[in-house]
């Protein structure tokens, strides 16, 4: 399928060409690469078994927002995601600290990712005997290629998403049933785990790094705009993306941990990589690389995409200046927002150390999901089901929202054990950044025009 | 100079080129369209949310 280049009349749009399938290498194509690095921190923050717990109460958190997500993105079908979801549901301000939630979190998990894959070729290098062998060169081309692919359209990005993620996620399949049903078994649980070393308290550090299973999934609704049929695409995209990751979550927890004790799992770099190393099959070896490669590459891809979106959706109601709001007459691509990024990017990947992007990006995401859940609460009081047609009506109201909320405020106090002064830090930016927003920008902000789906007026006005 | 230093320059010259192709590129489409065009877009269109795979629209065949 090729783009076209058709303008409306006097106007331009960003293109309807994704299916349900782009949604689904959106979602899962940004977080895959959590369960090749990263959710191992897990291990030595609290040992294996607080590990499963943090995995699957994180589980519970992402299907919660995956659900809530759901329903009310088929009803504010817009780029800008959760953005847009704030803006029509609580109010400008909180739209506009939602807007540079997800920016920050997708451009700082974009150079978390660039840096990871610089450091994978560097490894290469060393690896292949070479001397002074260095990241940088890698890490600049993997963020200027990925946003020079998203400058050039939509669905040439999000399908080279598509076949890159499918075989990052069967490389996990693989990996899994090869060393489950070998008969003389490499996996030795029974040896291996030892309970709780930190106790209930270890649980409770490790939900931290618990999120980094599943962490990005929320980022399909920023596709909202691109989509062929955005009722139907994006609860089927983002639920079958929430299933796909709570199956790979659990079988990279239960093939890791049967490989490699604990001590090491915590601290190490590539955990999938290395258990494909123990199988001694160069197969697998290969396989679990490209994985590695391809899944991180696809978690960038992913967070350009994702990141532009919501930049341009702030900048087209002038919550940001309107040159931002710009749509490219061939590409149908945010496409000054895409280049505006770039540098943004490359001086988070190549000034600050990595543990300090990752949590950086977790501490925003985490503020956007304790705003999903008031955000939902706010939208079935304000326009009940009888009010407004869904294309998705998630169950259970109002536990998924209480339950996003307590499992929130909980991993809030898990990151302040580890990280408190740069929660604090980015409580303190927030503040800041609204106070620019309240006192100088609002002026600038399209009043009226912005709010643009025709709804009734909200019960009780 | 060894053969990774000679991967480590084409990954600069790469960068280099695609970053230029970019910057080109957006003042190109800058110059060529009135501003006002290129920031008509309108958020979401809203008639199509409820409608399931409308395959006769937006670039769709």
């Amino acid at each position: 399928m090729s783009q076209t280049t058709a303008v409306h009349g006097e106007k331009i749009s960003l293109l309807r060409v994704l299916g349900p399938s782009h949604i689904w290498a959106l979602g899962v194509g940004i977080v895959l690469v959590g369960e090749y690095m990263g959710w191992n921190f897990a291990v030595g923050k609290g040992g294996a078994i607080a590990a499963l717990i943090a995995c699957w109460v994180a589980g519970i958190l992402y299907t919660c927002v995956a659900m809530i997500d759901s329903e009310v993105t088929s009803t504010v079908a817009a780029a800008g995601g959760q953005y847009a979801q704030a803006k029509h549901i609580v109010g400008p301000l909180m739209a506009f600290n939602v807007g540079l939630y997800l920016v920050f979190a997708y451009t700082m998990l974009e150079a978390a990712n660039a840096i990871t894959l610089g450091y994978l070729v560097q490894f290469v290098g060393g690896m292949a005997g070479f001397e002074g062998v260095h990241d940088k060169p890698f890490i600049v081309l993997t963020i200027v290629f990925l946003a020079w692919l998203n400058y050039r359209g939509v669905f040439a990005t999000l399908t080279f998403n598509l076949v890159i993620t499918a075989v990052a996620f069967v490389s996990i399949l693989i990996l899994f049933f090869s060393m489950s049903f070998q008969g003389d078994s490499l996996l030795k649980h029974a040896d291996l785990l030892n309970g709780l070393p930190y106790g209930w308290l270890g649980v409770l550090a490790a939900m931290h790094f618990g999120m980094w299973y599943y962490l990005g999934i929320e980022g399909t609704t920023q596709a909202a705009e691109e989509v062929r049929s955005p009722a139907r695409a994006l609860p089927l995209g983002t639920m079958t993306g929430i299933i796909t990751l709570l199956i790979a979550a659990t079988m990279t927890w239960y093939v890791s941990t049967g490989v490699m004790p604990w001590e090491y799992l915590g601290q190490a770099v590539t955990p999938l990589f290395d258990a494909a190393r123990l199988t001694d099959s160069m197969v697998l070896m290969v396989l679990l690389f490209i994985g590695t490669i391809f899944s991180t590459m696809a978690s960038a891809n992913g967070c350009i995409n994702d990141a532009s979106r919501a930049w341009f959706s702030m900048g087209r109601d002038r919550y940001l200046p309107s040159w931002f709001g710009a749509v490219h007459p061939k590409y149908r691509t945010p496409y000054r927002s895409i280049v505006f990024l770039v540098p943004v990017a490359l001086i988070f990947a190549l000034g600050v150390p990595l543990d300090q992007v990752i949590t950086f990006s977790i501490l925003s995401g985490l503020l956007e999901y304790t705003f999903m859940a008031l955000n939902v609460l706010m939208f079935r009081k304000k326009w009940p089901l009888d009010m407004i047609k869904r294309g998705y009506i998630h169950p259970f109201h109002p536990l998924p929202a209480i339950v996003l909320l307590i499992l929130c405020t909980a991993i809030y106090f898990a990151v302040f054990l580890g990280y408190g002064t740069q929660l604090a830090a980015m409580m303190a930016f927030y503040i800041v950044a609204s106070l620019w927003f309240a006192f100088h920008r609002y002026k600038y902000v399209r009043r009226g025009a912005q709010f643009t789906m025709p709804w009734p007026k909200p019960r009780g006005y | 100079m060894n053969n990774f230093q000679l991967l480590e320059y084409a990954a600069w010259a790469l960068s280099g080129l695609l970053g230029l192709w970019l910057l080109f590129d957006l003042l190109k489409t800058d110059r060529s369209y009135s501003e006002e065009f290129l920031t008509s877009s309108t958020e979401g269109d809203i008639d199509d949310v409820f409608v399931v795979d409308p395959t006769h629209q937006g670039g769709h065949k």
